[in-house]
Order: structure tokens, then C-alpha cells, then sequence
């Protein structure tokens, strides 16, 4: 294999798509357990069994899971078209030219796919597909046009943030990790970490990502590495993905085989190698702090900030640490200027953001959307709305850190400020539907119940407010709960949030301070009535109709 | 059955691998259970010698992650998400029920060692919620019927084989 070079990449160019047509399936976990291997296996072989001059491709996901197993088709010179829930016997018939019409799917409108550009589209096991769609382009621009510094200045222009969870200006991060004084300049004196730990049980767009275009974020990788002046780089991804860590470590070998990793890439001067570790299923890890113990091979505690990884990080050098998400968007923020990007947005939000729904909506899966898209139009237009013909009742965004937001608030223009706003928070891009069905109560216990399991104890506060905080709402759903036990419950959450050591405690009393804001009511009729309306609590009684 | 005086050569490649990189434990406990299934004591002694590390910092770092088994799972390995998405559409009454069924709590095994119960959060397919994997492989939409009925599969599979 000869190792690219600048002039080589440039040879990359989409190609005109084959004459005879083509078929794609989507071969994500999501789609796989939907039986999307069986339709790809038949179609592979009929296909070579009959002759039939039709291409079959594999792509990622393109976000529609409800519709899983989805299947592009592309032949007889007619436009492509997408069908969804189709099975084996019925997908094959495709090949005959029969059309289904009942089994069509349309994606939802209003999206704008930067970070999931590739995601559907191309064949995430080639290089090859992802070099055709412009792929290593940006890296070359950063090193052979740009430098270190104007890089910086075009993420700075983009006002790209961090996309796991705070929010942290990214430009702002690199910068700090580069001028940071490391204590060995050479090979090993600053790391760039990609954060695939994703806990937020609920949402899935980095496993998403990492599976359908991973050398995205290998490249927004890379161009981290190049600005910050880091030549190593670990992904750290959690071991429940193992798809996404087998895509990952075969984009990062052809990498190696294609000179796009190791020394002197593109011919330049710039070295850079990559790694990959696992989680091990535990949620404090995405937490950077306790994520660099992790890869240090200890036990994942956080520690007090500052110093922050960008002072004194993995090892005690500067680290820079980033979402899957935030480096998904760098490649497209570099090659098309930052200026550009930031005209996507809202205010001191800028760009895309993938948001997972799930839940009690009639379309879960993925949705891009620019910030400033009204969770209506979020819920409503993309997602179509409540299933089943039940009334909406909130939306929980941010998981375990996150809050849940009242229908009162629907109209809202999502951004980092609006949510932390309504109580909430962006967090990583889960959004929970739920209908009248789900009580607010037993979601805010849900949560507690998640933090106090996975709190690893290390500080009091958190371990201790956990565990009271999920007493006292047990005995509220338990039909046991006393007025002044939701006075206590404010009491031990602000505890929490003042005193607690990492984001974990200090950001767990969330869903429950913002369910006790948007619903007392409920609360109330679960002690004084002992009624859950929702018929959710077991011991309390169902509101008659 | 498998002695664990010693490393299999598998194993033993990835450990000499892995050893001179710094922070690399986490990754050999993974590649032990993937091997075994689960991270057996006698192993832990080998490694610790292997590695020149206290048998304590091994156990120190084991028994943190949740991930990491510490005895030897049965033949079919149900983990059932009460991830958050999951949780919503019904995934603790499925959960009651396959606890019924199997007649065991979380985290134990059947009699017959045919099926651990676990619980895990989310495998990222929530848009399939509410989900359960056996032996990794997923299975999606599922509600009381649907999941017994895959511990029937299973059984079937079982007294045919
Ligand atoms: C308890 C806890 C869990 C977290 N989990 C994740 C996670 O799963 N994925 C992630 O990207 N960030 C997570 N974060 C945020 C990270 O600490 C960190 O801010 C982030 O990875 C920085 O990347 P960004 O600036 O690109 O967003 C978590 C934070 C806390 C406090
Ligand atoms: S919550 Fe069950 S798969 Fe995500």
C-alpha cells in the first residue's frame, strides 16, 4: 500500500454512482439486531447466485431507528428511495424492481446533518468511501495551509462547543492544553482523549457516529492533536459498544496502512498516533477527570478541578478531552471555514446538535438539528409527535444530570442557556418523551436511583445524598411521604450541588429539583391523596377517571 | 476444564503486548474475561506476578467496574436494560416476568446453569426499547410474551442439541 500523499488524496473523488443501480443496508447494532445481517447475507447472495448487476453496500445509520431494518434502493435509473420494517422474503422481491410502496420511509424534514453527514451514506469499513467524501482533506488544510494557531482561530470562529455535556468553548480548550507548560516536550508531553464513554442510558448518537463514520472523529482526532501539539491520541469507548470499538480499530489500522497515522503524515512533519481503550461499565468514567484514572489503569475517581486536564491531565501532562460529537463536527468546521458554521444557531450556541428521542414518541431515533429549534418542532415535526394517541406530558433532556422540562415550555428554542434555563441541561443530546402514562415522580426517583448506584463514593455528599434523597422518594411513591419530606429532599439537593466533588453529585439532584418545580402538584397528590395519576406507583392509587 | 495456573498462549501474547504500556490493566482484565467468560481468582495471582503489581491493585481496580465478572457466568447470558428509554416503555415489567419465568432474582444463575440474569444501562438502541442481549446478541421491542418467548428458543435449542 503506498502511504498517501497531498497530491494522492486529491485523487478522491465521488464517483458517478453505477449505472446498474445499487442497494444499501443500514448495519448498525440498532439495525443488525433488527435483522439487517440476514437481508444483507441474502441480498449478497442472490445477487451472485443470479447474476444481477446490482452493487450491495453496507452503510451506518441513517437515525430512523423506528423503522430499522432500512434499506436504500437505487436502481432501473429511477431516484432512491428508502424502505423501512421490511423482512427477508420481502426485501429480496426489491431485487425484481418490485416496489413496496407501503414499506416506504421518508426522513423527517428541518435537519441539517454536518455531524452526521456521513452517517447512512457511506460504507463506514472503507477508507475509501469516507476519502471520496472529502474525507483527510481538512487534516491536510490544517497542516499545510493553516498551522496550529489559525486552526485554533477557525474553531473559534465556528463557536463550536462541547458536546458532552457542559458546554466548554472548544477553541478555548485546545488553546489552554497547548500553551500549557509539559514537562516533556517531545513524543509524549500532550494527549488528546476522545470521549466515547457516552453513560447517559438513553441516548446513543456517539455510538451512532462512532459506528457509521468513524474516521470522522479520527480526523477531528487528528486535527486536535496537530493544533494542541499532541502526537497521541486515546479513544476511550465503552465496552457495551463493542461494534463501535471493532469499526473504530479497523478505521484507525487502515489509517496506519494509508500513512494517515503514524510518522510524518501527508509527507509533513507532523506524527500522530492513536489508541483505543475501554470502559468498563462504569458512568463516573465519562467524567474526564475519572476518565483519565481510567486510562491510566486505576480505578475511575474523579478528583478535584483545577487543575483541569488541559493544565495537568493524563499522566500530569495537558490533555485536551473531547465528546465523540464535538470532534465529529471539526473535519466539516475546518473545511468550510468556521465563519460558515457559525452561521448555523442561536445565540452563544452555534451549529448542530444530535439529539437522541426516545421514549413515549411515535419516530425515535436520531435528529440533527440547528440550535434554536423549538423542542415542539423537535418533538412534533421530526419526531411526529406522542404515540399511541396519548397526551404529552415532558421531556427529559440531559439524562442523570439533565432536568425534565413541562409542557408549558415546549416552545422554547433549544440552546445551552435556554435549558439550563428551564433547569435542565444539553448533556450529551438525550431526549426522553413521556406521555401521560409516565409519572413525574417515579422518573425523578428513576434518576436518583441511577446516581446513587453509580456514585462511586469517594465524596460524602454524593454517597450520602443519594442514598437519602432515594429513601425519602421511596416512601413518597411507597404512599409513606410527609409534607415536610419534599422540604428535606430541597434541603439535601442543594447540599449536593454545593459540596459534591465531580459533575456527577453536583448535577444528580437535576431531574428531581426540576420534576419538584414543574410538577409539586403530583407530588403533592402522592403524599396528601395517595393517588398516582399516572397509575406508575404499585402502592398508591390510580386518580379515577 | 480450564486450569488457571497459567496463562493460555492467547493470553499470554496479549499480556507481554500490553505489559511495557503504561496504564494497561484495565485492558488485560478485559481480554481475561473475554477469554473465560469471567476474571477468575487464580488468574489474578498470575497476573500479578506477571505484572509485578500487588495482587491488591488488581483487585483494587476489578471489583470497581462494573463490567468485570468475578465467577463464571452460566451458558446464557440474559442482560436485560433498565436503561432510562427502556425503562419508560415497559422494560421492569418484562424484567418481573423473566425473573418469574426463571424463578431467580438479579444476579444470579438458574439451577439448571443454563441462564445468568443481569440488569444493564442501555446499549445505545434505545429507538428498540425495551431491550434485552443474550449472550450479546440483541433483541429489540419486546414485551412480556416476546422475552419468554426467547427463553423458550433457548431452552428448545437446548434439549435439541
Ligand atoms: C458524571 C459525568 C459523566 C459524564 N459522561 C460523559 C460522557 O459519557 N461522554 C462525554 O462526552 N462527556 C461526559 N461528561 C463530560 C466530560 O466530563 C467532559 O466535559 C467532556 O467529555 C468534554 O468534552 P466536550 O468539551 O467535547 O464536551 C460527563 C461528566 C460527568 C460529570
Ligand atoms: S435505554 Fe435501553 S438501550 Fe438505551
Amino acid at each position: 500500500m503506498p502511504k498517501l500523499t497531498k497530491e494522492l488524496l486529491d485523487t478522491y473523488k465521488t464517483p458517478a454512482s453505477p449505472e446498474t443501480g445499487y442497494i444499501k443496508v443500514g448495519m448498525n447494532t440498532c439495525g443488525i439486531s433488527a435483522g439487517a445481517q440476514k437481508i444483507y447475507d441474502a441480498f449478497v447472495h442472490k445477487v451472485k447466485e443470479k447474476n444481477i448487476p446490482i452493487e450491495i453496500k453496507k452503510c451506518g445509520c441513517l437515525g430512523m431507528c423506528h423503522a430499522e431494518p432500512l434499506i436504500e434502493v437505487k436502481i432501473g435509473g429511477k431516484p432512491s428511495v428508502l424502505y423501512g420494517r421490511l423482512d427477508r422474503e420481502k426485501a429480496l422481491s426489491l431485487l425484481e424492481n418490485k416496489s413496496l410502496p407501503e414499506f416506504l420511509v421518508e426522513e423527517s424534514p428541518g435537519q441539517k446533518k454536518i455531524v452526521l453527514r456521513n452517517c447512512g451514506v457511506i460504507d463506514p469499513e472503507r477508507i475509501e468511501d469516507y476519502l471520496e467524501k472529502q474525507g483527510y482533506q481538512a487534516i491536510k488544510k490544517s497542516i499545510f495551509e493553516l498551522g496550529p494557531e489559525k486552526t485554533i482561530e477557525e474553531i473559534k470562529k465556528s463557536g463550536l462547543r462541547g458536546r458532552g455535556g457542559a458546554g466548554f468553548p472548544t477553541w478555548r480548550k485546545w488553546k489552554s492544553t497547548r500553551e500549557s507548560e509539559s514537562s516533556d516536550d517531545n513524543h509524549h508531553g500532550r494527549f488528546i482523549i476522545c470521549n466515547g464513554d457516552e453513560g447517559d442510558p438513553g441516548a446513543y448518537m456517539d455510538r451512532s457516529v462512532l459506528e457509521g463514520d468513524p474516521h470522522s472523529v479520527i480526523e477531528g482526532m487528528m486535527i486536535a492533536g496537530y493544533a494542541i501539539g499532541s502526537s497521541t491520541g486515546y479513544f476511550y469507548i465503552r465496552a457495551e459498544y463493542p461494534l463501535a470499538v471493532e469499526r473504530i480499530r479497523k478505521a484507525i489500522a487502515q489509517c496506519y496502512r494509508y500513512g494517515l497515522l503514524g510518522k510524518n503524515i501527508l509527507q509533513s512533519d507532523f506524527n500522530f498516533d492513536l489508541e483505543t481503550r475501554l470502559g468498563a461499565g462504569a458512568f463516573v468514567c465519562g467524567e474526564e477527570t475519572a476518565l483519565i484514572a481510567s486510562i491510566e489503569g486505576r480505578r475511575g475517581y474523579p478528583r478535584p478541578r483545577p487543575p483541569y486536564p488541559s493544565v495537568k491531565g493524563l499522566w500530569g501532562k495537558p490533555t485536551a478531552i473531547n465528546n465523540v460529537e464535538t470532534l465529529a463536527n471539526v473535519p466539516y468546521i475546518i473545511l468550510n471555514g468556521g465563519e460558515n458554521y457559525s452561521r448555523i444557531g442561536t445565540g452563544q450556541s452555534r451549529g448542530t446538535k444530535v439529539f437522541a428521542l426516545t421514549g413515549k414518541i411515535m419516530n425515535s431515533g436520531l435528529a440533527e438539528v440547528p440550535m434554536g429549534m423549538t423542542l415542539r418542532e423537535i418533538i412534533y415535526k421530526i419526531g411526529g409527535g406522542i404515540a399511541n394517541n396519548k397526551e404529552f406530558k415532558a421531556v427529559q433532556t440531559g439524562g442523570p444530570s439533565g432536568g425534565i422540562i413541562s409542557k408549558d415550555h415546549l416552545d422554547t428554542p433549544i440552546s445551552y442557556e435556554s435549558l439550563q434555563e428551564l433547569g435542565s441541561i444539553m448533556g450529551s443530546g438525550g431526549m426522553i418523551v413521556m406521555d401521560e402514562d409516565d409519572c413525574a415522580v417515579d422518573v425523578a426517583k428513576f434518576f436518583m436511583k441511577f446516581c446513587f448506584d453509580e456514585s462511586c463514593g469517594k465524596c460524602a455528599p454524593c454517597r450520602i445524598g443519594t442514598a437519602q434523597a432515594l429513601k425519602i422518594l421511596e416512601k413518597i411513591t411507597g404512599g409513606n411521604g410527609r409534607r415536610e419530606d419534599l422540604d428535606n429532599l430541597k434541603r439535601i439537593c442543594h447540599a449536593m450541588q454545593k459540596a459534591s466533588l465531580c459533575g456527577l453529585g453536583q448535577t444528580a439532584p437535576n431531574p428531581l429539583l426540576s420534576s419538584l418545580r414543574n410538577f409539586e402538584d403530583e407530588y403533592l397528590e402522592h403524599i396528601e391523596d395517595k393517588i398516582c395519576r399516572a397509575g406508575r406507583c404499585r402502592e398508591l392509587m390510580k386518580r379515577p377517571e | 476444564m480450564n486450569s488457571y495456573e497459567t496463562l493460555p498462549d492467547q493470553l499470554s501474547t496479549y499480556v507481554n503486548k500490553w505489559k511495557p504500556k503504561k496504564g494497561s490493566l484495565v485492558m488485560i482484565l478485559h481480554a481475561v474475561q473475554d477469554y473465560y467468560g469471567f476474571v477468575p481468582k487464580e488468574i489474578c495471582f498470575v497476573l500479578a506476578k506477571e505484572l509485578k503489581v500487588p495482587l491488591a491493585r488488581i483487585y483494587e481496580v476489578l471489583t470497581f467496574y462494573h463490567y468485570f465478572r468475578l465467577e463464571l457466568p452460566a451458558k446464557y447470558r440474559i442482560a436485560v436494560c433498565m436503561g432510562t428509554a427502556c425503562y419508560l416503555k415497559g422494560a421492569p415489567d418484562n424484567l418481573d416476568a423473566i425473573k418469574e419465568n426463571l424463578n431467580i432474582p438479579e444476579g444470579r444463575a438458574t439451577e439448571d446453569g443454563l441462564f445468568t440474569l443481569e440488569i444493564v444501562r442501555c446499549y445505545g438502541c434505545c429507538g428498540l426499547a425495551p431491550v434485552m442481549s443474550i449472550n450479546g446478541k440483541i433483541y429489540g421491542k419486546l414485551d412480556k410474551k416476546k422475552s419468554l418467548g426467547i427463553l423458550d428458543e433457548y431452552r428448545q435449542k437446548e434439549t435439541d442439541s
